[in-house]
């Protein structure tokens, strides 16, 4: 599964960092680094509704507070 | 609208060179039009530069190529405008009709090779087998009577790249000398020495990435911040993907991957020189060739941002936006070819915008902010010795004594690498700026402010990151190796 987190400006001021550390964290933790490919772009083109990520070609919108949830909901359940 | 601030009409003139061919272009009527701009911009009928109407449009005519990217010499990328250049004179001090033939002579007092004697009327000669130009005796004359007969862009050029032609008088470049720092570019009061654009080619880019879905990146500079003084920054960002860039990308995320990456070498091999600077490079590499081996095998700030924009984007193109005509000849090399596709200096993103007509001041604002703190500080002189000192904390590296030595402008650069070359240098690091004050005193800028040196700082400190690690943590560790 490729993950891709956008570190563009707008995301990076909206958190993207953490995301980007919350994922590496649970990535981990559930042993999914083999699994799961995490990547940085600058830019998915949607910066209103940062910080985007993006799963296996679909775009998503997470928050540093979201992003666990997010994480069990679309990755992990899905690996 | 409103008439932008340049330092010089020189660059004004340039500007409105640049900004025609640029409109041309965009229509895609470039071709057609060509012999039709310098009647565009001299309609005539009086002369306001030179001589005459034909003359100014014969010189505008070669300027027009030089803003096409044409040029005599592929291996450099500036250029010397023959029929510009005004010849001027030269041969060092001498005594000018002011002399008054006074009684204290304090002119040849101070000369400190008797090189001065009086004619009958008390007035002063300089012999000049024996004057070595050293102007004491300008310094000390009451009047003012004694004068430096030295062309401009020869006194720009530290490193002695220019001299002028034998036969014909006008200025010429050893190619095989210019480090393409753009000096000479800055300061020729006629304009006669200039920097090859590629504004066609980043037309051609923008252009392309509209019909074959491209996506193109600008990478700009951290000393835009002391540019574009009548918007924001925020404004100037909306104007570049106005232009039709995709994103824009800070390269000072690039000079944070290389403080963090030249802090480790530095621990390694115990004695290295930036590599930051292409013109300082280029420098070593023609003077110093026993010191290449201690040229930081990074690569520059430029090219590791755009690397990793295209190792992790398909179809990614990239364009440097900064204030330097020497990024013009790094991008031609290998190591940088392969991942930036052109460069643009801030003079010719002005001309581009008002290409467009797009007015940057009346824009919303869009964020910038991919960098730290010490990666912005790159863009002035001293920033990066501070950033590799920075990275050497954040590594935990209390072992390794970093001794740098600040070189601001080329002359600084040559006493350093001078001293190095012998082994009587005490420092292990050096950091070397061909431009004084760094990269905002850079050729390729609209304006040479006092202030551009506190805008840097405060833009430095406005960024969210605030130290290189977090900055970098974002990125994919393996591609930044």
């Amino acid at each position: 599964m490729k993950v891709t987190v956008c570190i563009g400006s707008s995301c990076h001021l909206k958190g993207s960092r953490e995301v980007v550390e919350t994922f590496r964290r649970l990535i981990a933790e559930n042993d999914l680094k083999g699994k799961v490919e995490l990547g940085g772009t600058f830019c998915l083109g949607n910066c209103v509704n940062g910080v985007c990520v993006d799963v296996d070609g679909k775009t998503f919108s997470v928050t540093p507070e979201t992003a666990e949830e997010f994480f069990s909901n679309n990755i992990k359940g899905k690996c | 609208m409103k008439i932008r601030k340049f330092d010089t009409k020189v660059q004004h003139l340039k500007y409105k060179v640049l900004r025609s061919v640029a409109r041309h272009a965009w229509a895609g009527d470039l071709m057609e039009h060509l012999i039709d701009i310098p009647k565009e911009l001299v309609p005539g009928k009086h002369a306001t530069m030179r001589c005459c109407v034909y003359k100014e449009r014969a010189i505008l005519s070669e300027r027009i190529k030089i803003a096409m990217g044409q040029g005599e010499d592929d291996s450099n990328v500036i250029e010397v405008i023959d029929i510009a250049c005004d010849e001027c004179p030269q041969g060092g001090y001498v005594v000018t009709e002011t002399c008054r033939g006074c009684l204290a002579h304090r002119c040849e007092d101070v000369c400190p090779r008797g090189a001065i004697t009086f004619d009958e009327k008390q007035r002063a000669i300089i012999d000049k087998s024996k004057c070595i130009n050293c102007g004491k005796c300008a310094n000390v004359c009451p009047y003012s009577a004694i004068t430096n007969r030295t062309r401009p862009c020869e006194k720009a050029c530290k490193i002695g790249a220019i001299s002028s032609d034998p036969e014909y008088g006008n200025a010429v470049i050893d190619n095989s000398k210019c480090i393409s720092c753009g000096a000479c570019v800055y300061q020729c009061p006629f304009g006669a020495i200039t920097d090859r654009s590629y504004i066609l080619e980043v037309i051609d880019l923008i252009k392309k990435s509209q019909s074959e879905g491209t996506k193109l990146y600008a990478v700009v500079a951290p000393s835009i911040s002391s540019q574009f003084t009548y918007a924001k920054l925020g404004q100037v960002v909306t104007g570049i993907k106005k232009l039709g860039f995709y994103s824009v990308v800070e390269a000072a995320l690039g000079a944070d991957i290389v403080a963090d990456l030249e802090s480790r070498e530095l621990v390694e091999k115990g004695f290295l020189t930036s590599s930051c600077c292409p013109a300082f490079v280029d420098y070593i590499n023609k003077q110093f060739p026993t010191l290449v081996p201690y040229v930081s095998h990074n690569f520059s700030p430029m090219v590791q941002i755009s690397k990793y924009i295209k190792e992790t984007t398909e179809n990614a193109k990239v364009v440097f936006i900064g204030p330097c005509t020497a990024k013009k000849k790094e991008v031609k090399q290998p190591k940088a070819r392969e991942w930036v596709d052109s460069v643009i200096t801030f003079e010719e993103l002005q001309a581009l915008f008002d290409s467009r007509d797009i007015d940057i001041s009346s824009l919303e604002e869009t964020s910038l902010d991919n960098a730290s703190y010490y990666g912005r500080i790159f863009a002035r002189c001293g920033g990066l010795s501070d950033a590799v000192a920075q990275a050497m904390r954040e590594h935990g590296e209390v072992d390794f004594n970093l001794k740098p030595i600040v070189c601001d402008g080329i002359e600084q650069c040559k006493a350093a690498l001078m001293r190095a070359k012998v082994k009587k240098l005490d420092a292990n690091f050096i950091e070397g700026m061909a431009c004084t004050g760094g990269c905002i005193g850079g050729a390729g800028v609209l304006t040479h402010g006092e202030k551009n040196k506190a805008e840097v700082d405060s833009y430095g400190r406005e960024a969210f990151e605030k130290s290189i690690t977090d900055a970098i943590s974002v990125l994919d560790k393996d591609k930044i190796k």
